[in-house]
């Protein structure tokens, strides 16, 4: 397998190339390599794994040498763009972002499909799962896995009505997770409960064999209920039926792992109602896992809040415990969920894991102040069992609407989910095991009226796929009008012709947004935002968020809207990109040429933290070169930085602005020059402005020397110096 | 069913339970819920069960449903759709059960096979 460079993008052609003969390279879960007490710049961590060989760290490393500490447990992203070779972009974004566990949504409506899928035909709200599309993915996640330096777990989902089946298909084809809970089958997709159950075991075993994390799906009935926080002694019992269930399947405990979601939101009382559920369910399920989700219920279509909701979510992680550390796109609540925001689920929570190392050590939960609760909560769960037990066992509560009833058990609300034993998708499928009944297959769970004698069951047959990879049957293309050679030639149809265009999801959808706010109430606002993407010639507008700031004084709106051009790549114009000098080259030329600057930021200005990174040897600074620095502080008068210029018989002027309202920086860039000239000094310094909205053009055509912008580093400016210094013959 | 919350008399008997006992109470209610669940999946099967034993078999998942869709209409899925192609690629003095099998899509053999369950199944 070719290897991927990190400064190109993946080769859909390459990765579908010879697929037929692709054997996954390991079976089963991986979990981060602990590395605790590692030190990262000064900093040492509790909570760490081993850092990633290449990465994108948090916003704010670069103050930090760039350091990306991995918290110690897995994170996963969520990704469901419903076209795999999309998918594979944006699991790499993720994974150098920090998720080691990539979780596919399927395409709606696949769970009542009684069979595989083949192909890969176009989903909607996540993928058609088939063997085509699990090789491609995970081909394209070895490579991902192998680039930024740790394992990554590829995950989908077994269930809906073809369980075992996907199961086999999974662990043939190298999945190291997934879903399976025969109870999501029979309350959410209204699957007959005896087939799901029955499917489930089978399903179960299989995922054993090749160890596979399984997650269940408790987590719904969170998301489905009213008051969601009223479920949680039922989110105990359905955690509880399944773990056993799949115990007494064949897998290991430290194979399963409970979906658990802090059920409540602000603005209930988060903390006070999450964290003795949290404790509960830690308790009552030593040595199993935890999948800590975060809440979905209450996310509506402010990306912030979500992004609050789970900052708060990931602290109960943190306080308690977790394995894994679940994201959800902030857009949930939109149903858009695109590349930036899965990112920013990510950022969310590597960033809270990584901010609470160690908290631990110095706030503990006050366990016998929560104890009441966490009593009560499990009080309520073995009622709940028992009630089920008088009714006649699990599959006539079902039918009585015991779950997902709104009611804080045992209260009831009478409006819980009732499916029937009898009744629903599928049934009446399931038939009693005769006694002759023979399945001559490694792996089978139940009754198997095997030979005897034999060592393993498929020496009957010559050996089966689990044994024998290369049993598998490959299936590649049942659709030639959907599959991903045609959306393939679109994309590179683009790049043929050089196109270009903006894009949220898929390749070069065209999809922006937009924000804007309005001094007006809410309804003229909408409409006035709508008007206004017209008038910039955007089609296909959608406003997707709002945000009252007052009923009468203003509202603030998200859009977004299709661009209906594209871009030629080749007529761009590219600021010029001037390569340092090499630091020997640069601390040589100061040597012979010693130099002083004068610096400040100037005008009424006080952010200063750009400019001392750009002068203090600490940051990687001029200083470091030799260069001797009169710092004079913050916002300074322009006129008192080229009176200490003169003063200071210095070489250059330094003149930091960040504000730029009424274009002051513009302003002052032209009177520093201006002023110059005027005191007859001009030819005598190297005047550099420097600040995030400045580009060097700018500050030409505003009389100075050079503009330096956003990600300047010393070198560059050094460099800048001695190109000057030298021409003007120094 | 309608029901207010009547947690504190219904719970009367599980307040004077310690931590610990209310722990293994549960897991022993949980057990009595799941065991005859586990029992049922041991002693049935449905078609997804015999279609992903001709997965593993080395069949492909076209033919895989066919041959299960086939089988179940004869009323021969209790028998296992592995078997019922293992027994009938015997028969035949197939080989390759997997032709065997996609025979038994193709052409009705059914009156064959079910002579070889003691006549079992639908006529």
């Amino acid at each position: 397998m070719k290897s991927v460079n990190p400064s190109e993008k993946l080769n859909v052609r390459e990765i579908l190339s010879d697929l037929e003969h692709y054997v996954p390279r390991r079976r089963g879960w991986t979990w981060r390599k602990q590395r605790p007490y590692l030190k990262m710049d000064e900093y040492i961590y509790e909570e760490v794994s081993e850092p990633l060989k290449n990465s994108v760290p948090l916003p704010a490393a670069h103050y930090f040498d760039n350091i990306d500490p991995q918290p110690d447990v897995v994170i996963t992203s969520e990704i469901a763009s419903g076209r795999f070779e999309d998918d594979i972009r944006r699991m790499r974004m993720a994974a150098w972002h920090g998720a080691d566990h990539i979780m596919v949504i399927r395409t709606l409506g696949q769970s009542h499909i009684d069979g595989l899928m083949e192909g890969t035909p176009e989903g909607i709200g996540g993928i058609p799962i088939t063997r085509k599309q699990l090789r491609a993915t995970r081909k394209a996640l070895d490579m991902i896995e192998d680039e930024v330096g740790r394992p990554i777990n590829f995950h989908s989902y077994v269930s809906g009505v073809a369980g075992p089946e996907i199961a086999v298909l999974f662990a043939e084809e190298g999945v190291n997770g997934a879903h399976q809970d025969p109870q999501y089958n029979v309350l959410y997709r209204g699957i007959n409960p005896v087939r799901s159950f029955v499917d489930a075991a089978v399903a179960k075993h299989i995922m054993a064999w090749a160890e596979m994390l399984q997650i269940d799906g408790a987590h719904n009935a969170n998301a489905s209920a009213r008051i969601s926080w009223k479920v949680m002694p039922e989110l105990l019992v359905q955690h509880a039926i399944n773990s056993l269930y799949s115990v007494k399947s064949g897998m290991k405990k430290e194979n399963i792992a409970l979906s658990t979601v802090p059920p409540t939101a602000a603005p209930t009382p988060t903390m006070r109602i999450n964290l003795p559920y949290a404790i509960a369910v830690r308790e009552l399920f030593k040595g199993y896992r935890f999948r800590a989700q975060m809440n979905t219920r209450y996310i509506e279509s402010d990306l912030i809040d979500a992004t609050r909701m789970h900052m708060i979510d990931t602290f109960i992680s943190r306080l308690t415990s977790a394995d894994l550390q679940s994201t959800i796109t902030p857009d949930e609540g939109r149903n858009v969920p695109w590349h930036i925001n899965s990112i920013r689920g990510i950022e969310t929570a590597k960033h809270a894991l990584i901010a609470l190392d160690g908290i631990k050590d110095y706030v503990k939960i006050d366990r016998e102040k929560v104890n009441e609760k966490v009593r009560e909560l499990k009080m309520r769960a073995i009622l709940m069992l028992e009630e089920i037990i008088k009714v006649g066992g699990y599959f006539e509560a079902v039918e009585q609407g015991f779950f997902v009833d709104n009611g804080y058990y045992p209260e009831r609300m009478g409006d819980g989910i009732k499916r029937k034993k009898d009744g629903e998708i599928a049934a009446g499928t399931v038939v009693p095991r005769d006694e002759d009944y023979m399945a001559p297959v490694c792996q089978h769970f139940g009754y198997n009226n095997l030979p005897q004698g034999l060592e393993k069951p498929c020496d009957l047959i010559g050996g089966c796929t689990l044994c024998d990879h290369s049993k598998i049957k490959y299936v590649d293309e049942l659709d030639e009008n959907d599959n991903v050679e045609i959306r393939l030639k679109n994309v590179e149809d683009m790049k043929t012709k050089d196109l270009l265009k903006p894009e949220v999801e898929w390749a070069n959808d065209g999809t922006v947004q937009l924000d804007m706010t309005f001094a007006e109430k809410e309804e003229i606002a909408e409409a006035a935002a709508i008007e206004t993407a017209k008038r910039m010639g955007l089609t296909d507008i959608n406003v997707i968020h709002k945000t009252i700031l007052h009923p009468a004084e203003g509202t603030y709106i998200e859009i977004k809207a299709k661009v209906p051009f594209a871009i030629e790549k080749k007529k761009l114009k590219l600021p010029e990109r001037v390569k340092p000098l090499s630091d020997d080259e640069i601390v040589q030329f100061f040597k012979e040429h010693p130099i002083t600057v004068v610096a400040g930021t100037v005008g009424n200005d006080e952010h200063s933290v750009g400019l001392r990174e750009i002068l203090d040897i600490k940051h990687g600074g001029i200083e470091k070169y030799g260069i001797s620095y009169i710092y004079l502080g913050t916002s300074v008068p322009v006129e008192k930085l080229i009176d200490a210029a003169i003063e200071a018989n210095a070489d250059a002027i330094f003149a930091s602005m960040i504000v730029t309202h009424n274009d002051v920086h513009i302003h002052n860039m032209k009177k520093l020059n201006e002023l110059a000239i005027e005191k007859g000094v001009r030819d005598k310094f190297i005047i550099v402005a420097g600040g995030t909205q400045i580009t060097n053009d700018l500050a030409k055509s505003a009389g100075v020397d050079a503009g330096f912008g956003r990600g300047t580093q010393g070198a560059d400016v050094a460099s800048f110096l001695v190109r000057t210094l030298k021409k003007r013959g120094s | 069913m309608v029901r207010s919350d009547d947690f504190e008399e219904r719970s009367a008997h599980l307040k004077n339970l310690s931590d610990e006992e209310l722990d293994e109470k549960f897991w022993e209610l949980v057990e009595q819920v799941v065991d005859p669940l586990i029992e049922l999946a041991k002693t049935h099967t449905s078609p997804s069960i015999e279609r992903s034993v001709l997965l593993r078999m080395g069949f492909d998942s076209l033919t895989s449903k066919a041959l299960v869709d086939k089988i179940f209409d004869q009323g021969l899925l209790g028998k296992g759709a592995g078997n019922v192609v293992f027994r009938f690629a015997k028969l035949k003095g197939m080989n390759d059960y997997v032709k065997a099998g996609k025979l038994l899509v193709k052409e009705d053999h059914w009156d064959e096979v079910r002579s070889l369950f003691d006549g079992s199944g639908k006529k």
